[in-house]
């Protein structure tokens, strides 16, 4: 389906206006209310004993003490779960990757340090954690793999390589012998992750009288995960609900179904009370998931001009020590979008998809892109210096131009999925950011800083992102008798300003003041379906959805009041909640609330109609849309110290249309700057034992304020996308995707070394071993 | 279990009478015993400065102190900086100028920053920068929460009367 161009936003009342959040009053007044602000009277606290071995057969868990401790209530080892299935994947997945899903508790081996063993249930969770440290964990040692490149056993007879994934297109191997020069590179995304403020939280309580169970501190996908639940527990669908509160921040990670979510609900149910956890920060680092971290030999073939005529990529997934609820999609992600945004001639990519003894690692924010972005611009910049050519010149070669618009990237694999990329004008937006940049300004700057003894470069890459993944969203919005708006969606806000949106849009097309209406979200008892916030998808999806939903109940409101005011509908217009002749102040009018109250259930103007003012739709969607960008950077590195700073750092991104600009610029800085934290400072490393030393937030470096360089963003509304009635493209994942790729493309010139930088995070250690 | 004594705790001008271990943190009594939710635990090391709150006059984190050593001292939490329905300067430039996504560190930055123009109304853009960077964010990239601290301080400079 093909939509026509929507208007922009000085043709719209509220839609794509910089208008403040609806969200934020309770928020800086204290008010959120956070997985850890839920409690429940009788309340049990969760303490979960976890393993200090990377790999260890398990060969005794006794909890004798922790069990005879006062105020503990009970303690569980893998045998009182044995009935409880592994976590299971949230989509269909390979039946090979099953044996691999992490157990609720440890039975037999513990994988990672950090691997759940035991659960203590206790009064206080002071209590908790003293007991917890009373379990007893008697294991063997078994050899630790920490290298992805390496091969070992995960039971007998079972690798750690649980799949390859291959994706491929054109005759690679006739690109490469007729090529005029090869470019080689082994490049490593390092482990990093979301690592948001709030830890994860889960509260567990089982109503007898309703026969209902109930998960508290759910976020991103409470839908989804309540139909894993489902398939878990073995429960009816409407016998279990998620409740999303206030969300600390997400970015992939939150949200995701993990052993202690499932932990809590069993609890809630076999000891009669509900039962409270919330991760402390060493836990977060070592049992939420990790992510990135891939090993790259990456080989491009181009032809004397430049235009890239194949390009190969064998890579090694370093998944950890399990396989979580996304199954190998990482993988697959950064092999179909490898290529973004440029014209490849033939195309061959081999992942392996390899376990070991880590956290076990999953999706964070543009999962699979901002490592693919890694590479294929880090081999664009390394082809441009094997042919003297200029980069933004090799990559304007490069580029699929606008008038090949829409373009398909299909690959021979039967069953993976092609790319169709919607709309846009790649080189169009590169103009525009070289000039918001003043890139040649900056390149001459930075030349005479250099020829003054100074470590300054500047880096570009370009990207592709993907949002909006259907199939379907569905809303349903109702007026009362007061003219309230309540919009209920299946979505859900990680704090990205999700109920703004989803006012905005609903006022736009309704007619009524957007921060007056109620947003309900990730609430799987208010509404049956819904797709969560995840793979920027949450504007698109139930954005839409909301859209229809809200168009239906206008046109709903309008027959109404056509029959109330005696005048026909085509003539009544919508504005602040009131109806009225188009154009005019004067002339009878009607509120939505006196509609809604007119129409109550008895009320006589029914006629057999359904009472109330109410309405539901779907939107629904059979291929996502692609939103674009580019970035570039200014850094300066102090060769005595190794520490890179970055000066300057710009955004552009084609949104197609922005729903609220500030929110959206908002998105893409804060995405920008966790990319410079995975590009220069953090990084879950480990000891050869698999200890992991990045336990704290001492040593798992965020950037502070001091270290965070304005982002400059440039929005772009020139190609609304044609798959949807708003024309949106998703924005919560462009501002990360390219900034390990652009950071590294500006050290190699600051420091005068072309290809210098491999590996990410380019800490001033790597930094000063690469000068030395 | 170490015996519980009884302490109160004074919170935004209310008394709390509450029973706690000694070694239960500030922040946790703060939360669990006197329900002020509005001051968050980020990381218990002393590190994220989420759980900032205002100790008589300084800016504190409450993961590191006991709730013992806060007695007969003056706690201040985010719940205490609206007037009634009317926010503090700081809290409306939060809003105005989109200076939190998640909302979970902005009750630590608040405070952080109420404190820091309380005691030095016309602290320059540079000392608010070298402030500021003690409290971790995670959503924002810092970007808007500076521009929201300098505007207010601005604006309550303009006002003359620092709240």
């Amino acid at each position: 389906m093909k939509f026509p161009t929507p208007p922009r936003a000085d043709e719209r009342k509220v839609l794509g206006h910089a208008v403040p959040r609806i969200e934020d009053r309770p928020l800086v007044t204290g008010h959120g209310r956070y997985a850890g602000d839920v409690s429940f009277s009788h309340q049990l606290h969760m303490r979960i004993v976890r393993s200090a071995h990377a790999h260890a057969r398990l060969v005794a868990v006794d909890a004798t003490a922790a069990r005879a401790h006062p105020g503990v209530v009970a303690v569980w080892t893998g045998d009182d779960v044995s009935d409880v299935p592994p976590i299971d994947f949230r989509d269909p997945s390979a039946e090979a990757l099953k044996p691999y899903r992490q157990p609720v508790l440890a039975r037999g081996r513990v994988r990672y340090v950090g691997d759940p063993v035991a659960a203590v249930f206790a009064e206080d969770p002071y209590v908790a954690e003293d007991a917890a440290e009373l379990v007893e964990v008697a294991v063997e040692p078994l050899p630790v793999l920490l290298d992805a490149h390496e091969l070992g056993e995960f039971d007998a007879g079972r690798p750690t390589e649980p799949t390859i994934i291959r994706h491929s297109f054109g005759d690679v191997d006739a690109a490469f012998a007729t090529a005029h020069a090869v470019v080689e590179l082994t490049l490593t995304a390092g482990r990093h992750s979301g690592v948001p403020m709030e830890t994860r939280g889960a509260i567990g309580r089982y109503d007898a009288s309703r026969d209902v169970l109930e998960l508290h501190g759910a976020a991103k996908v409470p839908h989804r995960n309540k139909e894993t639940l489902v398939r878990m527990l073995k429960r009816s669908p409407h016998g279990i609900h998620l409740f999303e509160g206030a969300t600390g921040g997400g970015f992939g990670i939150r949200g995701e179904l993990y052993p202690e979510d499932v932990l809590v609900l069993l609890a809630a149910m076999r000891l009669g009370r509900p039962v409270k956890w919330i991760e402390d920060r060493r836990e977060h680092l070592i049992a939420a998931n990790h992510s990135r971290h891939q090993h790259h030999r990456v080989r491009a073939a181009v032809d004397a001009q430049g235009h890239l005529l194949g390009i190969t990529d064998e890579f090694f997934h370093d998944q950890g020590a399990y396989v979580r609820t996304h199954g190998a999609r990482v993988v697959g992600r950064t092999m179909s979008m490898l290529t973004g945004p440029y014209k490849i001639g033939a195309y061959r990519a081999i992942g392996h998809f390899r376990l070991t003894n880590k956290t076990p690692a999953a999706t964070y924010r543009a999962p699979g892109r901002y490592e693919g972005t890694f590479v294929r611009e880090r081999l664009m910049d390394a082809i441009a210096h094997k042919l003297g050519l200029d980069r933004i010149e090799l990559r304007r070669r490069n580029l699929i131009p606008g008038a090949e618009m829409p373009f398909t990237v299909e690959f021979d694999e039967p069953g993976a999925e092609e790319l169709i990329l919607d709309s846009g004008d790649y080189p169009a937006l590169l103009d525009k950011a070289l000039a918001h940049f003043k890139w040649n300004d900056v390149q001459a700057e930075a030349a005479r800083r250099r020829a003054a003894g100074e470590a300054v470069g500047t880096g570009v890459g370009l990207f592709v992102e993907e949002s909006g993944r259907g199939p379907a969203d569905g809303a349903k919005i109702s007026v009362d008798r007061d003219g309230v708006v309540e919009v209920v969606t299946g979505g859900a806000s990680v704090g990205q300003g999700f109920a703004t949106a989803m006012a905005q849009i609903c006022a736009e097309a309704l007619g009524v003041d957007y921060a007056a209406i109620r947003v309900v979200h990730g609430r799987t008892d208010r509404i049956a379906y819904g797709i969560g916030a995840h793979a920027a998808r949450a504007t698109v999806m139930t954005g839409g959805a909301v859209n229809e939903t809200a168009l239906k109940l206008r046109a709903k409101a309008l027959d109404y009041a056509a029959e109330l005011l005696q005048t026909p509908a085509e003539e009544l217009d919508i504005a602040a909640g009131v109806v009225r002749r188009k154009g005019g102040d004067g002339g009878p009018s009607i509120t939505l609330g006196e509609i809604a109250r007119r129409v109550a259930p008895g009320a006589e103007i029914l006629h057999g109609r359904e009472p109330g003012l109410s309405a539901e739709a779907w939107f629904h969607a059979d291929h996502t849309v692609f939103p674009y960008g580019a970035a570039l950077a200014l850094v300066r590195v102090d060769r005595d110290s190794g520490q890179a700073t970055i000066e300057r750092l710009m955004i552009a991104y084609e949104v197609g249309r922005a729903v609220n600009p500030m929110m959206l610029e908002g998105q893409l800085v804060g995405g920008a700057i966790q990319g410079v934290g995975g590009a220069l400072f953090e990084e879950f490393t480990y000891d050869e034992n698999g200890e992991p030393l990045a336990v704290s937030f001492a040593d798992y470096l965020m950037p502070t304020l001091r270290e965070t360089p304005a982002v400059d963003v440039l929005i772009a509304e020139d190609f609304p996308s044609p798959r949807n009635p708003l024309g949106l493209k998703g924005g919560g994942e462009g501002g990360i995707n390219a900034i390990g790729a652009i950071v590294a493309g500006a050290i190699d010139e600051a420091i005068g070394m072309p290809g210098a930088v491999t590996r990410l995070p380019v800490t001033p250690q790597r930094l000063r071993e690469i000068l030395r | 279990m170490t015996e519980k004594i009884d302490i109160t705790l004074t919170i935004n001008g209310r008394d709390h009478a509450i029973r706690v271990e000694p070694r239960k943190t500030l922040v946790d009594a703060i939360r669990d015993d006197c329900g002020q939710t509005g001051t968050h635990i980020g990381c218990e090391h002393g590190i994220c400065g989420a759980c900032t709150i205002i100790l008589d006059d300084e800016a504190v984190r409450s993961c590191l102190m006991f709730a013992v050593q806060a007695q007969g001292k003056k706690i201040r939490t985010v719940e205490g900086l609206a007037n009634g329905d009317k926010l503090h300067p700081l809290q409306e430039s939060f809003i105005k100028h989109h200076g939190l996504q998640c909302g979970f560190c902005t009750p630590g930055f608040l405070m952080l920053a109420v404190n820091m123009l309380e005691r030095q109304p016309d602290i320059g853009d540079d000392e608010i920068l070298e402030v500021l960077s003690s409290n971790l964010c995670r959503c924002t990239g810092y970007q808007n929460i500076i521009a929201a601290v300098r505007a207010a301080a601005a604006d309550m400079r303009r006002a003359g009367a620092p709240a």
